[in-house]
């Protein structure tokens, strides 16, 4: 795992404390300006989630600038955090209780030690595989067989979601791209800009021009005409940071297309959940967001396509396998 | 280490592993002295009502619990030494004692510890439930009230705090749990034990939606 600070990531930085500037600054006219009822509401959401993204840029960029254990020790606790909120959420049985420690306590922290140390053979198939058997078998021993397939999938479905796949955002900093030495850092921080700014632009678009529900017994809130404009102006944004990236400009389009559009569908699958257990977010630990889950659903869904593709683009190991 | 801090420490730690949010539903963090009454599922429960109180309170707050568990070694010295825990005798059974001298002495204590400062948080049903309903409270607290007619009675329900340390488990699950404070009950002068026991009760169970 290798890691080097260089100007790119210093000006990609500093254009998203810039931005934040700007947007703290049209939060703080638009809060002096608008007098409507509905549209202070609004406004005040818009502000609280401001302030949250400078809290969350503050510790990302923290961890980010530690180097890969700061990384990968941050979306541990960012995993740690998102099973706690889905387990508090769905229903558990009492004779799950040892399951979820193990979920909690062993396959998280070592789901990342495996990322950490880079043994890709096992991170990959870790939760996948292990903890998928290990489930069953761990509740079976509890003897309590009522709603069992339920109870086995909830856990299975937590541990996929909230370890696996975020998991896949700070294991981009284990793939080594020839070519691109030291610098996959980079390569996480194109994801969580694309990803993220992908959400921001589409609640832009969305408030602005929204019209037409795109889902509307499952997040009342998403239109196409946010969906669209979201992801139309998300692949700008990526397509522009090609330089930061070891992609071509075509590739970096391709990518910031896949990203969104996962993004986008880990949103709405997560909201799906909600809707089912009748809540509207997982949590109020982040003011105005939510929960972390509510924040981390479209980096779930876009993290592990993104690794693979980019890993299958530039580390074609296949090749040397399979040409004998 | 002194107490405090030593309480203080393992509050943090149990707000970390429980995550509580907290409610005071009808209801204000005020001085003066109370006996918060809660449902009781988990050996967290005081632990973590104790730790949402506001940081004044805290210092004057003592929870009660069975002498039989939180007697002896790494369990007294959290809640003796840390917590200033009131420790009383759960039942005469273990004992073989006479049931009515055993419950005198237990009242004894309480209004010892309850003193002209204090605060006490007890669990009326005086053995952990399943988290499912909240079973019949025994009536201790009422002859407390009995004798404490001055003090407040502030109904707390304690929600998830069995799925984080449920009974017959030492491992804990980082659940988030939701802490509600309801309104001090209002008695009539001559309130009869049933329609005490039966107001306390219900006020406990409202909070559940709270």
């Amino acid at each position: 795992m290798n890691f080097k600070l260089d100007h790119q990531m210093f000006l990609v930085l500093n254009a998203v404390v810039g931005g934040l500037f700007v947007a703290s600054l049209i939060g703080f006219i638009l809060s002096r300006t608008v007098k409507s009822e509905g549209g202070k509401t609004t406004v005040e959401n818009l502000n609280a989630r401001i302030h949250a993204w400078w809290i969350m840029i503050g510790i990302f960029s923290i961890s980010f600038l530690i180097g890969p254990a700061g990384s990968m020790l941050l979306f541990a606790l960012v995993s740690v955090l998102a099973l706690r909120e889905y387990v508090s959420l769905i229903d558990t049985a009492r004779a799950d209780h040892r399951t979820l420690f193990w979920a909690f306590f062993v396959f998280t922290p070592l789901q990342y030690w495996f990322w950490y140390i880079g043994w890709y053979g096992v991170a990959i198939i870790l939760i996948p595989v292990y903890a998928f058997l290990f489930v069953p078998i761990r509740l079976v021993l509890a003897h309590e067989t009522a709603g069992f397939l339920d109870r086995a999938a909830r856990i299975q479905w937590g541990l996929m979601v909230c370890v696996y796949c975020i998991s896949y955002a700070p294991a981009l900093l284990t793939l080594n791209i020839p070519g691109y030495p030291r610098q996959d850092a980079k390569l996480l921080l194109f994801l969580v800009i694309v990803v993220q700014l992908s959400d921001v632009f589409q609640y832009i678009w969305g408030k602005l021009l929204g019209k037409r529900k795109i889902a509307p017994n499952i997040s009342p809130n998403k239109t196409w005409e946010g969906f669209l404009g979201g992801v139309a102006s998300a692949i700008a944004l990526g397509t522009g940071l090609w330089w930061m990236t070891p992609f071509s400009p075509l590739q970096a389009m391709g990518m910031s297309l896949a990203i969104a559009l996962m993004g986008f569908a880990g949103g709405l699958t997560m909201s799906a959940i909600k809707r089912d257990r009748g809540i509207k977010d997982f949590g109020t630990t982040i003011e105005g967001h939510g929960g972390i889950l509510d924040r981390m659903d479209s980096i779930c869904f876009s993290a592990p396509l993104f690794f693979h593709l980019t890993r299958w683009i530039f580390i074609s190991t296949h090749h040397a396998v399979y040409k004998h | 280490m002194s107490r405090a801090l030593l309480a203080s420490a393992i509050a943090a730690c149990a707000r970390a592993l429980a995550g509580p949010s907290v409610r005071w539903v009808d209801s204000t963090p005020a001085p003066g002295q109370r006996v918060y009454f809660a449902n009781h599922t988990s050996h967290l429960d005081f632990v973590v009502l104790w730790s949402v109180l506001p940081r004044k309170l805290r210092a004057l707050t003592r929870p009660v619990a069975a002498k039989d568990y939180w007697s002896s070694g790494l369990r007294k010295a959290i809640a003796v030494n840390a917590f200033h825990a009131v420790l009383v005798e759960r039942s005469a059974k273990s004992t073989g004692a006479d049931p009515i001298a055993a419950a005198r002495n237990t009242l004894e204590v309480l209004l010892a510890a309850l003193g002209t400062e204090n605060s006490l948080i007890v669990f009326p049903e005086g053995t952990r439930g399943n988290g499912l309903e909240v079973g019949p409270f025994k009536s201790g607290i009422y002859y407390l009230w009995l004798k404490r007619q001055d003090v407040q009675f502030v109904p707390v329900y304690l929600a998830n705090l069995n799925r984080i340390l449920p009974k017959g488990e030492f491992l804990p699950v980082p659940v988030i749990s939701r802490v509600a404070f309801g309104a001090p009950l209002q008695f009539n002068a001559g309130e009869t034990k049933e329609s005490f026991l039966g107001k306390a009760h219900a006020a406990v169970c409202a909070l559940r939606e709270a």
